[in-house]
């Protein structure tokens, strides 16, 4: 630690100063000044919306700022383009890796600056051998240079990510919570790894959710709130409280709100429910008023037992009732008409028709109620949306702003809103709070327990063992396909849940 | 969070006051545009601005025009259809064939339309059933549609429609209002309304920008697809019927290239190439330019190779200009 602060008075690599940038009605940062040191991890931290994605879209060459200024190794450097930053030497690492999928392992590494022979020819042969030098100095020996990305896992595919950064004498590497999709395992190669990057003196961002993470690997933190830097300095200085208090403003106390809604009668009852690949005799029975939790390892088939509920996967055998009458589920149309409703885990792709304005996503499925004979009705839409989106607090310029200009946890507002206004008995929640930040996080949990005391029923598919524990009344564990097991939430243990996830007798 | 710490902050329904919007709008642009080249015939010209050289001019657009409109819907969805030209051809063959056994007027329209459904269905089914990309798929349909075409007809030509049949391609309905314009009219107001003041088209939106999610709202979208499909099929049916009477016969070669003047009017017209954006109002005054401009050359004695040059370029550029104006508003907002 005392090493630390000594490299800390040297120059930094990067500076930010005075950065600003806006989009139509939205301020996406304002006056932001940013300093990563060689040698050192800094972690940005803020809610979704705080203007993080923005930033590293702006250090990697994506957005130019409006106005502000950056500066390389003490040099004003102007970031006009991808190829510009990476050039440069600042290379990304994002959540999802955005390589390419049908590219070898070796071709993702040295892309747009490959060895060459004469006539401008790739050099193979030597790509190959230097990709394979690169991954065995980061202990992914493992991996072949020759195989496709394909058919990595995503832990895998950021060591390639990792291995690109390497390849290029890079100065500065941003790591866009990169722990997001990974296991327990592959998250401690990651820190690994970001080990290296540091002894090698790269100046490194590193972006995160998750506390307990920062604390481990950062030396310094910067906290972002609503487009500006807020603080800023050496984490072994800094309390956790404090941080948190920095995000959001105002001290979160009570992480998962109490819930007592009244336990009723049976409301949904699955039974045998099969698939021929994907789960096999799924039963259960949720009640009105009841969270009921599905925990297991990512694959354990949840979602796809979920997305059976909701019509769009056929299963193969098995009844769905609802008050004691069985349901014919077909499609989407079929599961919302009956009153089950699914928030999906992937929000972009299929929660939102992004593109388009607030209301409309809003109101897509209620149309029939908002309008008059198939007419549309302006007024009854704005009127709907607004009721649901500033109910869940939504942050928004205006109501005809485009969703995918929003952040994460907005986003899933918008989705959450748009169910509600179907005003239906079971909601099921796909990993409702991943990769959302803990104000928005807090508010969607907060809002399942008015749901449920309103008498609704929810399903929360949730890979957080905390969340499972503070929000459910009972957890269904699932393994490979399977139920293994099932619990009242009294007195249950964290241990309990992950050896029946991980099939530990 | 307890219940005094929430203030929930009042969302305005939109920022840009409508008409502002409305200025920076292609559409706006479009219009501009039509004036200029108006402005331009009329000087190139003097017999231009001339009631019944006016009234001629919109026959170069108005056929094309009605494809474009179902056109337009079926692009903002996500897909295209390559076929119309083809599936006009059948119908008007068609038309042509059943005539010989002694049809009247009515069921001969009925003819060329019921052929433009059972085309569209074909294709839709294709698409939807199958899974097909429609741009494969109506590649295919396209020689498809016409090769039937040839083999019913060959070297042939089918004259003589019944009397009154005339009056679709050659009629008007007052002055120098001609049929086809009127028709257009209105089947451009009905798209508009259906585009733009309905649940289906709100849906056809989501559809084009994301027929996933679109699926998980609980939009059934390849029932809405195969719907669009059928329209398309049906409306060129109907140019079918309007084209026929206009010429008066039948050759299997009718109204080659028809396609890509109903799809270069429907890009013209602001709507997205890659689905989810765009107006009717946009490709019926895109669909004015191409008339004016067609008409311009004529006027100008341009001959017709340089029509078909100029066409291909105005393609390419309109694929260019709405990225290019996109960039101006943003110059211009900051």
């Amino acid at each position: 630690m005392a090493q630390a602060s000594t490299i800390s008075k040297s120059a930094p690599a990067l500076t930010l100063s005075g950065i600003s940038k806006s989009f139509p009605g939205v301020r996406a940062l304002h006056q932001v000044n940013l300093s990563l040191y060689p040698g050192q991890v800094t972690a940005l931290v803020g809610e979704n919306g705080a203007g993080k994605s923005t930033l590293v879209k702006v250090l990697t060459g994506i957005y130019q700022p409006d106005e502000g200024a950056i500066t390389l190794d003490g040099k004003r450097v102007t970031l006009s383009s991808a190829q510009t930053a990476f050039e440069l030497g600042i290379t990304a690492i994002h959540q999802e890796t955005v390589l390419f999928d049908d590219l070898t392992v070796a071709e993702n590494i040295w892309l747009g600056h490959a060895p060459r022979k004469r006539f401008g020819l790739i050099d193979w042969a030597a790509m190959n051998e230097k990709a394979r030098a690169v991954l065995a100095q980061m202990h992914a020996a493992h991996i072949a240079p020759e195989t496709r990305l394909r058919e990595l896992s995503i832990a895998n595919k950021h060591l390639v990510a990792v291995a690109r950064a390497l390849s290029i004498d890079s100065r500065v590497v941003v790591m866009d919570e990169p722990t997001a999709a990974l296991s327990a395992k592959e998250i401690n190669e990651l820190y690994d790894l970001v080990a290296l990057l540091k002894s090698q003196g790269k100046a490194i961002l590193f972006i995160s959710h998750k506390f307990d993470e920062i604390y481990k690997i950062a030396d310094r933190y910067t906290v972002f709130r609503d487009g500006e830097q807020v603080g800023e300095g050496h984490l072994k200085d800094t309390a956790q409280n404090e941080l948190v208090k920095l995000m959001v403003g105002r001290s979160v106390d009570k992480v998962f709100p109490k819930h007592h809604a009244k336990i009723g009668d049976v409301v949904l009852s699955v039974s045998g429910l099969s698939h021929p690949t994907e789960f096999e005799n799924i039963s259960f029975e949720l009640h009105k008023g009841e969270i009921l939790g599905f925990y297991g390892l990512v694959g354990a088939g949840r979602t796809e037992v979920m997305k059976a509920l909701f019509g769009m996967t056929k299963p193969s055998a098995g009844t769905i009732a609802m008050d004691d009458r069985p349901l014919a589920i077909t499609s989407a149309e079929d599961a919302i008409n009956a009153g089950i409703v699914y928030v999906p885990e992937e929000r972009g792709a299929q929660g939102l028709g992004t593109g388009l304005p607030i209301f409309m996503n809003v109101t897509l499925p209620s149309l029939k109620r908002t309008s008059k004979s198939n007419v549309l009705r302006l007024k009854n839409e704005f009127d709907l949306a607004r009721r649901y989106t500033e109910r869940l607090d939504l942050r928004a310029s205006s109501l005809s702003q485009d969703v995918s200009t929003l952040s994460g946890g907005n986003q899933q507002k918008v989705v959450i809103a748009k169910w509600l206004a179907m005003s239906p008995k079971v909601i099921i929640l796909d990993e409702p709070t991943k990769g959302i930040d803990i104000g928005s996080k807090a508010a969607v949990h907060e809002f399942m327990a008015q749901l449920v005391a309103e008498g609704m029923a929810v399903i929360m598919v949730s890979s957080e063992i905390p969340e499972v524990l503070g929000m459910a009344d009972r957890v269904i564990v699932m393994r490979e396909g399977l139920v293994t097991a099932g619990f009242e939430n009294k007195n249950l243990q964290p241990e309990t849940l992950v050896r029946a996830a991980a099939g530990i007798e | 969070m307890s219940s005094e710490t929430i203030q929930h902050r009042h969302l305005p329904d939109r920022l840009d006051k409508p008409l502002s919007a409305a200025l920076r709008s292609w559409e706006t642009l479009l219009a501009v545009v039509a004036v200029a080249i108006f402005i331009f015939n009329s000087f190139a010209s003097p017999h231009f601005l001339n009631a019944w050289t006016l009234s001629d001019m919109t026959f170069n657009f108005t056929e094309k025009a009605i494809i474009a409109l179902p056109m337009a819907l079926l692009i903002i969805a996500g897909e295209i259809d390559l076929s119309v030209a083809a599936i006009l051809a059948l119908s008007s063959t068609l038309m042509g064939f059943a005539m010989q056994f002694g049809l009247g007027t009515p069921a001969l329209v009925c003819v060329g339309i019921i052929v433009g459904l059972i085309c569209g269905a074909f294709n839709g089914a294709l698409v939807t059933g199958l899974g097909l990309p429609s741009i494969v798929v109506t590649i295919g349909t396209m020689s498809l549609f016409r090769g039937l075409a040839f083999i019913i007809l060959g070297d042939q030509v089918y004259k003589n429609y019944p009397d009154g049949f005339e009056y679709f391609g050659q009629g008007y309905v007052a002055w120098v209002i001609s049929f086809e314009l009127v028709l257009f009219l209105a089947f451009a107001a009905l798209f508009g309304f259906l585009l733009h003041f309905t649940t289906f088209g709100r849906r056809l939106y989501f559809i084009g920008r994301n027929p996933v999610s679109a699926q998980f709202s609980g939009v059934n979208v390849k029932r809405m697809k195969f719907i669009l499909f059928c329209l398309t099929g049906v409306m060129s049916g109907v140019a079918s019927v309007l084209l026929t009477s206009r010429l008066g016969s039948t050759r299997p070669s009718i109204a080659q290239g028809f396609e890509l003047e109903a799809i270069t009017m429907v890009v013209l017209g602001g709507v997205a190439i890659t689905g989810g954006a765009g107006s009717i109002l946009g490709v019926v005054l895109a669909a004015l330019i191409m008339g004016l401009v067609t008409f311009g050359f004529g006027l100008l004695n341009v001959p017709g190779i340089v029509m078909s040059i100029f066409v291909g370029m105005l393609l390419i550029a309109v694929i260019a200009l709405p990225i290019l104006w996109k960039r101006f508003v943003w110059v211009l907002k900051k």
